[in-house]
């Protein structure tokens, strides 16, 4: 199996192309995260994270440049085949949880799955079992408007892991809660990272935070420096 | 994802905000109980009808003299002539050619109304010539007592057949006293004497169909059709007649036979003519016309199905707008550009058909009052529920695709970010 995960070279992203307006973001992005790596990418407000995000995500696609993830070229692919990517490479863990309101803790980690297609039973169990595993087993059929910040967020997570994805793309996971709860979340980040092996790539603006991962890759302006 | 996962999270949406939901489907709701109720009464309406003619004979035709003329406001008999009349050798000739077909002619001739007098006691009544086969031909039954024979016809004497009606009020409801007694008839300037020889049952019918009081109600005086026309002094002959053909006989068709039939007496006859009319294609023209009607007030009431359908749309693009963020988030997850169209046409549809059911059960209810009214309540017809189910799948389909399609089309970036 192939050990690097995100493989990125000369990544542009352009807005408002061929308009007068026309707007670079992203000025040339090179990247490679190995399978299991934990790595944070720091930036101030407006050096391009978001959207490098939104690339690495498969929600944008690249003006330039060349993306593959796993064993799929990402340029390459069609909207269909892009949900199908998020679906099943990519589990989001956004700063706000964006659970889906009106939908119980346990439906909203079934979503995926059942975006997967898979049966009724299948998605139960293992929403269940993704349930105890971020200790929330005792809150299943709780609506998001009766959970914390940290339940939902670890319910997000819990929801993120569904289709065992390649990657745990976390645009800064702990902005909306306490210092005490965020640090339960990134705990959590960690144990999936040692424990399960899984891929994170962490989005934040703290260097504290970005300290504890493996790697920081610092923007800038649409570039990586040092 | 499969169609019961997608009618699963329609059903948690919607119960989600009962009252939004409620208020959407009441446009249908009025929508498709007004269709259903009208079409319900309508064809309630038209069996009555059917109902109520066909008691009088399906069988029965018509047969009448008309002013030959291409102008159809012009053909009132006017200064019609004794020689002109249908005389009684035609009918005879008519009775034996067609003998197997035919079940009774019934004749009749008015005499004028007035009232049946005595004492401080009284009736009214219309006094009405008849032959022995009218009360058959015109489904009257007799309570007691019999019906003309040919000697009461022949001789024109004054007997009568009253009804049970004038027996309550001339003879305290007691017929088996009215039977035989003289009964005194004041009609115009005359006073006329009859002897009651039977009673038939009066019925309320669509044809007789009166507000007067129990007290004053006017019924029917029979006597022989040769006393009323001497009563009258009007010609010897009819200007029309009824002809009861037997079940068997195609009364359409049977109805053209006469026509013709009687036509060759009127050949050289420059002003009149037969024309006949059976009971049945009048019935069927009736139908016809009812049911128009009744589309024609569905299609006006299809309009605020129109009006609930535009709401439909309204509420699921504000919902489309309020749900953006999951919109978005549901994206993110992996639901394809497919699955969130479906998700809003399937809502929008379910929406769409609780109403048309409750608008069903509604209208049913409407129709079965409007029509108790009227006669015996009708339930709503299967061919309108079929329509009621299929119209409000429609317009949730029609009317919840634009805004699915809305859904469907937001960026998923823009969908995460909006506030």
């Amino acid at each position: 199996m192939n050990d690097i995960i995100i493989n990125m070279t000369g990544i542009i992203k352009r807005f408002y192309v061929g308009e007068p307006n026309e707007l670079e973001i992203l000025h040339g992005i090179d990247m490679v995260v190995k399978r299991g790596e934990f790595i944070s990418i720091v930036g101030a407000s407006g050096s391009g994270k978001s959207t490098l995000m939104n690339i690495i995500g498969a929600l944008d696609r690249a003006t330039e440049g060349s993306y593959t993830l796993e064993d799929t070229v990402i340029e390459k692919a069609r909207d269909a085949e892009l949900s199908a990517i998020r679906n099943q490479k990519i589990g989001f863990v956004f700063q706000n949880f964006n659970l889906v309101p009106r939908t119980n803790a346990i439906k909203n980690v079934e979503l995926p799955m059942m975006y997967g297609g898979m049966s009724q039973r299948d998605r139960n169990r293992r929403a269940c079992e993704l349930m105890d595993m971020v200790e929330m087993g005792d809150r299943l059929y709780h609506q998001p408007n009766e959970l914390s910040g940290g339940q939902k967020q670890r319910v997000a997570i819990a929801r993120a892991m569904a289709n065992d994805p390649a990657i745990i793309l976390a645009d800064e996971p702990t902005g909306a809660l306490d210092s005490k709860t965020g640090r339960l979340v990134m705990d959590l980040f960690h144990t999936l990272n040692k424990e399960q092996g899984k891929t994170i790539v962490l989005i934040t603006h703290s260097k504290e935070l970005a300290s504890e991962t493996g790697r920081i890759l610092t923007m800038s302006d649409g570039v990586f420096v040092l | 994802m499969n169609i019961t996962e997608n009618i699963r999270m329609a059903w948690e949406g919607l119960k989600a905000n009962k009252m939004r939901a409620l208020l959407t489907m009441l446009g249908i709701i009025i929508g498709i109980a007004s269709v259903i109720g009208i079409l319900t009464i309508g064809s309630g309406l038209s069996s009555s009808v059917t109902g109520a003619m066909g008691s009088l004979g399906v069988s029965n035709i018509t047969v009448s003299l008309q002013r030959k003329s291409n102008d159809i406001g012009n053909r009132r008999l006017g200064n019609i002539t004794e020689d002109d009349l249908i005389t009684n050798e035609m009918i005879e000739a008519l009775s034996a050619r067609y003998d197997e077909a035919i079940a009774g002619i019934s004749l009749s001739q008015n005499a004028g109304g007035g009232q049946a007098k005595d004492g401080h006691r009284y009736a009214n009544i219309s006094l009405t010539g008849i032959n022995a086969e009218y009360l058959f031909v015109n489904g009257i039954n007799m309570a007691r007592g019999r019906n003309f024979i040919d000697r009461d016809i022949l001789r024109g004497r004054n007997v009568a057949i009253v009804s049970d009606r004038l027996v309550n009020n001339m003879f305290g409801g007691d017929t088996n006293k009215a039977l035989g007694e003289e009964i005194v008839v004041y009609v115009g300037n005359e006073i006329l004497v009859f002897i009651i020889v039977g009673v038939y049952e009066y019925e309320m019918s669509i044809y007789n169909m009166s507000n007067a009081s129990e007290r004053d109600l006017n019924t029917s005086l029979f006597i022989p059709v040769t006393t009323a026309k001497k009563i009258a002094n009007a010609f010897d002959g009819y200007t029309s007649f009824t002809v009861s053909a037997e079940n068997a006989v195609d009364s359409i068709a049977f109805a053209h036979q006469i026509q013709s039939f009687l036509n060759r007496y009127y050949v050289n006859n420059d002003n009149f003519e037969v024309q006949t009319m059976s009971m049945e294609s009048m019935l069927e023209s009736l139908n016809t016309m009812l049911n128009t009607v009744s589309i024609g007030l569905s299609v006006i009431a299809g309009i605020s199905l129109l009006v609930g359908g535009i709401g439909v749309m309204n509420i699921m693009l504000v919902s489309v707008t309020e749900r953006t963020r999951e919109i978005g988030t549901r994206k993110a997850l992996g639901a394809t550009n497919g699955n969130i169209r479906v998700q809003f046409v399937v809502e929008s549809m379910i929406v769409c058909l609780i109403g048309g059911f409750i608008g069903m059960l509604l209208g049913g209810a409407l129709g079965y009052a409007g029509t108790s009214l009227i006669d015996t309540g009708a339930y709503p017809t299967f061919g309108s529920i079929v329509i009621a189910v299929g119209f409000s799948l429609g317009i949730g389909l029609f009317f919840g695709y634009y805004p699915a399609n809305k859904a469907a089309k937001l960026d998923p970036i823009e969908a995460l970010r909006y506030e």
